[in-house]
């Protein structure tokens, strides 16, 4: 079945047995993301320290795609410099705008190249791409809360040209 | 898993006197296969309906015979091109029983008709004082329900915000129906309007207009009904309704998208003030002001949406041939057949009327896996859509019922008079397998 590249097995794993899920204290910056069309929701914190990235956890609710990328998301960019971690959101934005065109690179992005497929399904990237965009305006109010304007709700799918899904 | 045709069949038997397989084939979308050799099973009417040979062919024939502007020519092609656009509106008149064409005005969608009231009634503070029946303040108030499509709650935010008015709301009871208990102290005499949805399009509630049109007047408030998941689906009656305005959408009812409907009582219409101002609406313009024309031409502002009200009137001769009795009854049988049919999935939530009294044909649940967990409506969708089942998910434009019943979403499967009791087993089949695949 063609779905089978979405749902991958390491998707539904941890999908069933999600990391670092649960707000844990401390931490530097809290942020709420949703993804209006569909209602996924992730509330996200961030700890930052000498330029690296300490701690990520989170409560959430939504589908198993977003589940899942958040779980492989956090685990990804905990103990990682800051700029390393910015760097492989870059990455997997690239993949999950790629269309189904992309494989993306198993050593930079380890389990998350498991979302892969889930780039042919429109409606389904702001899902895999919310817990990321939730991380980096965390990660951003996190080195400097000065600039964090608040903003950014709805976000994850800003620099997508995703259709809307949401209609009656 | 490949389903055959005769699978799909079925349910000519349920409602005497209807063939769904003969309805089906007037809409040649139905025939399509879709994932290469997959029937298409189409369970989101609630969303927008498939359309009929009938309104594609006069749609097409309006365009190569007699496309010019409406209202603004002596040519034959304008003369011919209002003529039909005009007769929609005789047409859609009968079909909801108004014996006045003048009360039906062409809107872009239920969405705009419902704004039009919402609009004219902070307009009528700036109008003379024939429009004092819909001014709003501070101290009124405006009634919807918890159930409200969006379309008919956040106009009435808008206008309560625009106005300084209170915005109160009819809540919901466990099984999805309005909790009418404390009726008479949500409806007081500050009430200035009461809008309400006539069938919800994610509980499938078929609401007691009567009721609280009664309450409405009594204490001498507007009502606005939101037709748009029961005009596609029974027959409407705006006298025996007892309203003040219906809106409706002409997309959900077998119609192009683009076109709506805005009844009103004439009385009503006379001396309500314009939403949208623009050429057609005028009686006599200068450059100091206007005055306006009389209904329905005051609130049909611009060059109409032509075709599509073409299109439409197409539509209404449809449904009418068919009969809107027929096809409620069919409807009818194929709610009741999916309820028991949903019953036999485990883990199964219906949120809504969980019987098919007074209630229409969207279904929306929750399905839980072997565990119990809840399986996220947008897992439940891509499984079947992969099977070439075609289910809304989401907040169905309707978040706050989601709010109400502590669910970020649900999967909504939803009916209208090509359904077949074959497409609802094809969706049992399929809601099964997604618990299988989630459960491993
Ligand atoms: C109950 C209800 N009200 C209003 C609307 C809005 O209709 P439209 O989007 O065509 O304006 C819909 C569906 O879209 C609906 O189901």
């Amino acid at each position: 079945m063609k779905l089978d590249s979405m749902y991958q097995e390491i998707i539904l794993d941890h999908y069933r047995n999600p990391l670092h899920r649960g707000l844990r204290d401390p931490f530097d910056a809290e942020v709420h993301h949703v993804n209006p069309t569909c209602g996924d929701e992730v509330t996200l914190r961030v700890k930052v320290a000498d330029g690296v990235v300490e701690d990520v956890s989170y409560e959430s609710e939504g589908c198993s795609i977003s589940q899942a990328s958040a779980s492989v998301m956090s685990d990804l960019v905990i103990g990682k410099k800051i700029d390393e971690a910015l760097e492989l959101e870059r990455e997997f934005l690239a993949l999950m705008q790629s269309r189904g065109t992309a494989e993306g690179n198993e050593d930079v992005l380890e389990d998350a190249v498991a979302f892969a497929g889930v780039s042919k399904y429109p409606a389904r990237v702001k899902c895999a791409l919310l817990s990321w965009m939730a991380w980096k305006d965390a990660t951003a109010k996190a080195v400097d809360p000065a600039a964090a304007t608040g903003a950014a709700p709805a976000s994850a799918g800003a620099p997508l040209d995703v259709p809307e899904q949401e209609k009656p | 898993m490949t389903l055959t045709e005769s699978r799909l069949g079925g349910g000519a038997d349920l409602a005497a006197g209807f063939d769904v397989e003969q309805v089906r084939k007037d809409f040649p979308i139905l025939a399509r296969t879709v994932h290469d050799d997959l029937p298409l099973v189409y369970l989101d009417s609630a969303a927008t309906s498939q359309k009929p040979l009938a309104v594609l062919d006069a749609e097409r024939a309006y365009y190569e015979l007699h496309n010019a502007n409406v209202h603004r020519g002596i040519h034959v092609l304008a003369e011919e091109a209002t003529g039909l656009y005009e007769a929609t509106r005789d047409k859609v008149a009968a079909f909801i029983g108004a014996t006045d064409r003048r009360e039906v005005v062409f809107t872009k969608n239920s969405t705009e008709a419902l704004n039009l009231v919402a609009y004219a009634m902070s307009n009528a503070e700036t109008t003379g004082a024939e429009a004092q029946r819909f001014r709003i303040g501070p101290g009124d108030e405006i009634v919807v329900t918890e159930m409200e499509h969006h379309s008919n709650l956040v106009p009435w935010q808008m206008l309560a915000r625009r106005t300084g008015a209170t915005l109160r709301w009819i809540g919901l009871t466990d099984d999805g129906r309005l909790n009418l208990d404390n009726l008479d102290a949500v409806i007081t005499d500050r009430a200035k309007v009461v809008s309400m949805v006539h069938q919800s399009n994610i509980l499938g509630t078929v609401n007691p207009v009567a009721r609280i049109v009664a309450r409405a007047r009594e204490v001498g408030a507007l009502t606005v009904l939101d037709g748009s998941q029961s005009v596609p689906h029974m027959p409407i009656d705006v006298a025996a309704l007892g309203v003040d305005f219906l809106a409706f959408t002409g997309h959900k009812m077998c119609a192009p998208t683009g076109v709506g409907v805005l009844w009103g009582r004439y009385d009503l219409l006379e001396v309500m003030p314009p939403f949208l101002g623009g050429g057609e609406m005028i009686e006599i313009v200068t450059m100091e002001g206007s005055t306006y024309a009389a209904p329905p031409h005051r609130f049909e502002a611009g060059t109409p949406m032509i075709s599509q009200v073409v299109g439409l009137g197409a539509a209404v001769d449809y449904l009418t041939a068919l009969g809107m009795p027929a096809i409620a009854a069919h409807e009818h049988a194929v709610t009741g057949y999916a309820l028991d049919a949903l019953a036999t999935v485990p883990g199964t939530r219906i949120i809504g009327p969980p019987t098919d009294i007074d209630r229409g044909g969207a279904i929306s649940f929750v399905l839980h896996d072997e565990a119990g967990r809840a399986i996220h409506p947008h897992d439940v969708g891509q499984l079947l859509d992969e099977r070439g089942i075609a289910v809304r998910v989401g907040h169905h434009c309707a978040r706050p019922v989601c709010l109400r019943f502590g669910v970020p979403a649900t999967t909504r499967a939803s009916f209208h008079l090509y359904t077949t009791t074959g497409e609802v087993d094809a969706l049992v089949e399929g809601l099964h397998g997604v618990r299988r695949f989630f459960s491993r």
